[in-house]
């Protein structure tokens, strides 16, 4: 109970630290958002109490309150899941962040699965048969793609898919003369070809520059489950080598990883800004960059909390999911 | 203990560069890399002066590399775009280092509250998510930002995974036996942090330092990648910027442009994590036995 009640402590304060931080360097950022629109809408020909009010309707806070009252409000926003209104856009936050989310979530839930099964299958082979020729290059791809970032990657397979072979499309969710469904209706199938074509880059991107690290991790925490007692025991039982490797090698050599699966889902937020800004992708990490260029601080305060709380959550979740599966933990 | 320690350790640093060839081509990419950092602005000075008649030329002997959308020649770009990133990078990798060693050896010196609190902080900075904190970090300040400034951004983000480590093995450290031998010797504490734990630590300490450099390259190369910081010189990132931006993609023509900085920071990362591993076999006896 301990525990759980410790892990539950650490994602409160992680999430006030996170909306903490992003609320005063939003109002730290250049030029004053703030301020930019409240002359802006001022020279539009507003008063003044009406350009006031209508920034407090943008950004969901008033700006002339003392900062602690303005805090306050904000928090209160978000937990009505109010993230305020985008400058650029002239939409509410979270209508662009509900848009935005499922592509991040359907293309980089299906990159990670196939890098960590790829990883997972790669690693172990290469325990059982270390010094192979499959391990030795593995060994060397996985040291280098460590060195290789996203972007290059992507700019390869763009260059070489879909420049020169032309086989996949460079940029967008799906093809631009098809539109989305409306709300409540079915895709219809060419539509859900279209997105799965338009997928594949963005996916083999993750894939290609995170694969090498699974690999290593499996090959490394299966040569230790190797040398452990009831591994030789099960052999010594006369077990099937399939039952050995699947249910006591392949099911103990994971649990670390799933450890890690949380670190992982952290960094998938670093480098979904640059696979989405590559490859034109409408996810979140296209709308977070975005949003910075246009200097929307709305937006990009938005995107940020998104990120934070679905980071945090992943990370308590994964903990939670490692606790069930290696009880031994807790104990720490 | 000083002494014979410094020598084992350069006699095994040889050794380990002899027995393994890809950590010896490591250390020569980084040197090479450092040379162009230090010596490469002197020899081969960059003229920033557009000459739109020079568009896009290919290479040559004049223009090794070809030149850029403004005529300008590409080698020089990356030759003088070296030095700010090495300079940030190892600047992030000191700052890093440091501010990590303090908290993580305090923590782990003093325990209680103190080290709870220290704990629940690096806890709290290790789950946020680094990459987008960075940037509305690096987008809050004030424009422009010299290469020290750079590397503190970067170190905000970079320390609290080696401050945990740091703690991690001050606390196992202090419970070995020859500490508590120097400490029934009345040894005073200092005596014992610096002479007795800290040269334990200094595996670790090494090795995450060039983990914090790589860090260093990769986050600042990002961040003017995508224009999050303003340009104050010729820079690898800035580089891909423009070439990204000229729609470098679709035109061949301008794929040098883009792949030569791309070129030189997977070339450079991969000479220190080649050199990282070469440290690994020397720090960690462990693996040298298995050979």
């Amino acid at each position: 109970m301990r525990w759980i009640f410790r892990r539950i402590l650490l994602l409160v304060f992680t999430l006030v630290a996170a909306i903490t931080i992003n609320f005063f360097l939003i109002r730290l950022m250049p030029g004053n958002p703030v301020d930019a629109l409240l002359n802006e809408l001022i020279t539009q020909g507003y008063s003044y109490e009406e350009a006031l009010t209508r920034v407090a309707q943008i950004i969901s806070f008033v700006p002339n309150a003392p900062i602690h009252e303005q805090y306050i409000d904000f928090v209160k926003g978000l937990m009505r899941g109010d993230l305020g209104r985008s400058i650029r856009l002239a939409q509410p936050v979270s209508t662009i962040l509900g848009y935005a989310l499922p592509w991040t979530v359907f293309s980089m839930s299906i990159s990670m699965v196939i890098s960590f099964g790829i990883g997972v299958l790669l690693g172990m082979y290469m325990a059982y048969h270390r010094g192979s020729i499959v391990d030795r290059a593995m060994s060397l791809y996985s040291s280098v793609s460590g060195a290789i970032p996203a972007y290059a990657v992507g700019f390869f397979l763009v260059l070489i898919f879909a420049i020169q072979l032309k086989w996949l499309p460079p940029q967008g969710p799906y093809a631009p003369q098809m539109s989305p469904p409306p709300a409540g209706q079915l895709p219809s199938a060419e539509f859900i070809l279209s997105v799965l074509r338009y997928a594949i880059l963005p996916i083999t991107t993750y894939v290609v520059t995170t694969v090498g690290g699974w690999t290593l991790r499996m090959k490394s925490s299966t040569v230790s489950v190797l040398g452990e007692y009831y591994v030789t025991a099960a052999e010594a039982r006369g077990l099937s080598d399939r039952r050995i490797v699947l249910t006591y090698v392949g099911r103990n050599a994971m649990l670390p990883l799933f450890a890690q699966f949380a670190i992982a889902i952290g960094l998938m937020f670093s480098g979904v800004v640059f696979i989405e800004n590559i490859f034109l992708y409408p996810g979140i990490g296209r709308f977070f960059f975005q949003s910075i260029s246009w200097r929307d601080y709305p937006l990009t305060s938005g995107c940020f909390v998104v990120i934070s709380v679905a980071v945090v959550f992943a990370n308590f979740l994964a903990d939670l999911l490692y606790s069930r599966l290696d009880p031994r933990v807790k104990f720490e | 203990m000083s002494r014979p320690r410094s020598r084992g350790f350069v006699a095994s640093f040889t050794r380990a560069l002899r027995k393994s060839p890809s950590s010896m081509l490591g250390f020569a990419i980084v040197a090479f890399f450092a040379l162009m950092a230090i010596l490469g602005p002197i020899v081969l000075p960059f003229d920033n002066t557009y000459y739109p008649s020079k568009r896009y030329f290919p290479p040559s002997w004049e223009n090794p590399l070809g030149t850029d959308f403004a005529g300008r020649d590409v080698l020089r770009q990356v030759v003088n775009g070296s030095r700010d990133v090495l300079l940030v990078a190892f600047l992030t990798g000191a700052i890093t280092t440091v501010v990590s060693f303090m908290i993580g050896i305090s923590s782990g010196m003093t325990g209680g509250l103190f080290d709870s609190t220290m704990m629940a902080i690096t806890d709290v900075f290790l789950i946020i998510p680094s990459f987008p904190l960075l940037v509305i970090i690096a987008t809050s300040l004030p424009r422009m930002l010299s290469p020290l400034e750079v590397a503190f951004v970067i170190s905000i983000v970079g320390w609290p995974g080696l401050a945990r480590t740091l703690r991690a093995q001050v606390l196992s450290v202090r419970e070995k036996p020859f500490i508590e031998a120097a400490r029934c010797l009345n040894l005073s504490r200092l005596h014992i942090l610096f002479n007795e734990i800290l040269p334990n630590l200094m595996p670790y300490i090494a090795l995450s330092m060039i983990y914090s450099i790589v860090g260093g390259i990769y986050s600042q190369v990002s961040l003017f990648f995508l224009g999050i910081l303003p340009f104050t010189s010729v820079n690898w990132g800035v580089m891909i910027n423009i070439a990204f931006g000229e729609n470098a993609l679709i035109n061949p023509k301008a794929w040098i442009y883009l792949f030569s900085p791309i070129a030189c920071i997977v070339l450079i990362q991969t000479g220190f994590i080649l050199s990282q591993h070469a440290l690994e076999e020397v720090f960690n006896p462990r693996l040298r036995s298995e050979e």
